[in-house]
């Protein structure tokens, strides 16, 4: 009959509408400023820069090799090498930024900085309150203000660090071996060079050999 | 005590008045009538479009607004503050004239919007004695007011020189014409009853109690088709879904008052709801006995405080049709409009006839309800037999 199916229409949104202030599972929306949802894994919003350790300037990982801001499509990206060196977590000296800026109001937040960088340094991070009401000053993001400590980045992305770690640490120990089998190469070397001296001082002086040419025949 | 309750907006207009000399009382008296009107039913507007974005938010699971409350405090007061941010926002936007517009009419569209929808407050009785006039023809001065407000709307559409406008207003004047009619005829069984066009007498009529339960109109079978009647038209009247075809935000963006900005859409927005609240105290008191309580042992409760309450109880169904029923199509609306509900207001004159004559026992009862029930299921039949619910066929635009 006419408006049966009105009356079955009206009575479900009468069940939600009494049942959203029954049961707080149905609603779905979210407090926004008060309560957050869980950010999924790979979310990424503007890149930062990772340091090791506890001193944010020390421990940078970037060397100012300037990849990224080759690589960047718009542009955002402004990075002034250092002079000096300085040490890297290889031990090797290594030139580090005097100036890293990053102006994320022209970020497209593309992640290629992230894909090119050879030194895992670079990576995305997931704060996205980051409103301002200075619209040049606030959104250019400074050295100190990017760098963030590895500890941050496990806590974020922890899949994504786990293997940033990896790489980082195989690269280390390859370091290490070489380094390792250089200095026992170096200490062979020396051996050497030592059991060379060795020899060569306990050899008599040998009269010098005459070497005859061989005869040419003619 | 509570008779004191019941009056005492009646007395202290009385008081009021008796500080005036005689000669300026009638004026001083209907300026804050006016003025009563004017602060109760935009103050019940204001509320009601936070109510209606909150109760369309917990039918789709949402909270709604709830964050405006006091400022400089942490009261939120569930976000009912909304509308003064709001109001202040329509106030200060700028107000946008096309330089194609009728620049006179469009002016003048939300003026006549909403000079009759408040003209039209003048007969409606919201208490016991609380009629601003107590006119003769109350019913015929509604209908004839309420009759400007499709002027209005074909004049926003027209001087706005946009085509969304002008195809707005032509669905809102079809509609509106279309439905005034079982509006009018709906209504007009309560007048065959009750003997008087007088809306205070047609509160009285009802004002009796048998059992402990009121005689209210839409306790009798006529009535109550009435009232369905009168509720579905005064829906289509307000064009609130699913008869919102004249303001289809997503055909013609907002219809007849798409070039219309700042303070001149929010005048459209009041006009538009406080006709609704107008048509729906009508409709209180044609049929749900106006300003009386329901059972008899709760008569003690203040007249307007059942006339507010019985106003928020049936805006409240109106929001929460408007939450469940999609808009119709144009052709629908006019099915409906005159292959279902003109003959049913029509039938329904002849019961009202039936049962004025007919000697009040059972007999009427079952007589009555048994026409307007083979009425109801014949053309529920015929407005449902013709209906193709399968792929829609386009015959030009394939």
């Amino acid at each position: 009959m006419l408006g049966e199916q009105i009356i079955k229409g009206m009575a479900v949104t009468a069940r939600n509408f009494f049942g959203s202030y029954v049961s707080k599972e149905r609603l779905t929306t979210v407090q926004y400023p008060e309560e957050h949802l869980a950010q999924k894994e790979n979310t990424r919003q503007f890149p930062f820069l990772v340091y090791d350790g506890d001193d944010w300037e020390k421990g940078l990982r970037c060397v100012a090799c300037q990849i990224c801001e080759k690589e960047c499509p718009p542009k955002c990206i402004y990075i002034v090498k250092s002079k000096d060196k300085k040490p890297d977590y290889k031990g090797q000296p290594q030139i580090y930024p005097a100036t890293v800026d990053i102006d994320i109001s022209v970020c497209m937040s593309c992640q290629i900085c992230v894909e090119v960088c050879p030194f895992e340094s670079i990576k995305m991070d997931t704060k996205f309150e980051l409103s301002t009401d200075d619209r040049f000053g606030g959104l250019l993001l400074t050295k100190d203000k990017l760098a963030k400590p590895n500890s941050y980045y496990q806590q974020m992305h922890p899949h994504d660090a786990a293997e940033s770690d990896a790489v980082i640490a195989a690269e280390k120990a390859k370091a290490e071996a070489k380094a390792k089998a250089a200095a026992e190469a170096k200490i062979k070397a020396d051996a050497e060079a030592k059991a060379k001296a060795a020899a060569a001082a306990a050899a008599p002086i040998a009269a010098p050999v005459p070497t005859t040419p061989p005869p040419t025949a003619k | 005590m509570f008779d004191k309750l019941d009056q005492i907006f009646v007395t202290a207009l009385h008081w009021l008045v008796s500080y005036v000399p005689e000669m300026l009382r009638p004026v001083v008296s209907a300026m804050i009538c006016i003025a009563f009107v004017m602060a109760v039913f935009p103050g019940v507007f204001a509320i009601t479009t936070v109510l209606e974005r909150k109760i369309l938010g917990r039918i789709q699971n949402r909270y709604g607004p709830n964050r405006v409350g006091i400022p400089f405090t942490k009261i939120r007061l569930c976000g009912f503050g909304q509308f003064i941010p709001d109001g202040i926002k329509s106030l200060t936007k700028e107000d946008i004239v096309p330089r194609a517009a009728d620049k006179v009419v469009h002016f003048l569209a939300p003026v006549v919007m909403l000079i009759p929808v408040l003209v039209s407050y003048a007969v409606l009785p919201f208490g016991k004695h609380m009629t601003i006039t107590d006119y003769d023809a109350g019913l015929l001065f509604f209908f004839a007011v309420g009759g400007a407000v499709e002027v209005s709307v074909f004049m926003a559409g027209w001087s706005s020189r946009n085509k969304y406008s002008l195809l707005g207003a032509m669905r809102a004047i079809a509609q509106m014409v279309s439905y005034e009619i079982p509006l009018i005829l709906s209504a007009v069984t309560v007048v065959m009853v009750v003997g008087s066009l007088n809306l205070s007498e047609i509160v009285k009529h009802q004002n009796n109690y048998t059992f402990g339960i009121a005689h209210w109109h839409v306790f009798t079978p006529w009535g109550l088709v009435g009232f369905v009647l009168f509720f579905i038209a005064s829906l289509a009247e307000s064009n609130r879904t699913p008869f919102d075809l004249p303001e289809a935000e997503s055909e013609i963006i907002a219809g007849y008052f798409t070039e219309y900005s700042g303070f001149k859409f929010a005048l459209f927005f009041l006009g538009e709801y406080l006709g609704m609240f107008a048509i729906i105290g009508l409709g209180i008191t044609l049929f749900l006995g106006g300003w009386t309580s329901p059972v008899s042992f709760l008569t003690w409760i203040p007249s307007y405080v059942w006339f507010l309450s019985k106003l928020m109880a049936i805006v409240f169904v109106f929001i929460w049709i408007r939450g469940t029923l999609p808009r119709l199509r144009m052709d629908q609306l006019m099915n409906f409009a005159w292959k279902f509900m003109l003959p049913l207001a029509l039938i329904n004159i002849l019961v009202a006839g039936i049962w004025h004559y007919m000697a009040a026992d059972w007999q009427r009862w079952l007589v009555c309800s048994a026409i307007i029930f083979g009425a109801y299921a014949i053309l529920g039949r015929g407005l449902m037999q013709n209906q193709n619910f399968g792929k829609r066929i386009y015959r030009y635009a394939e």
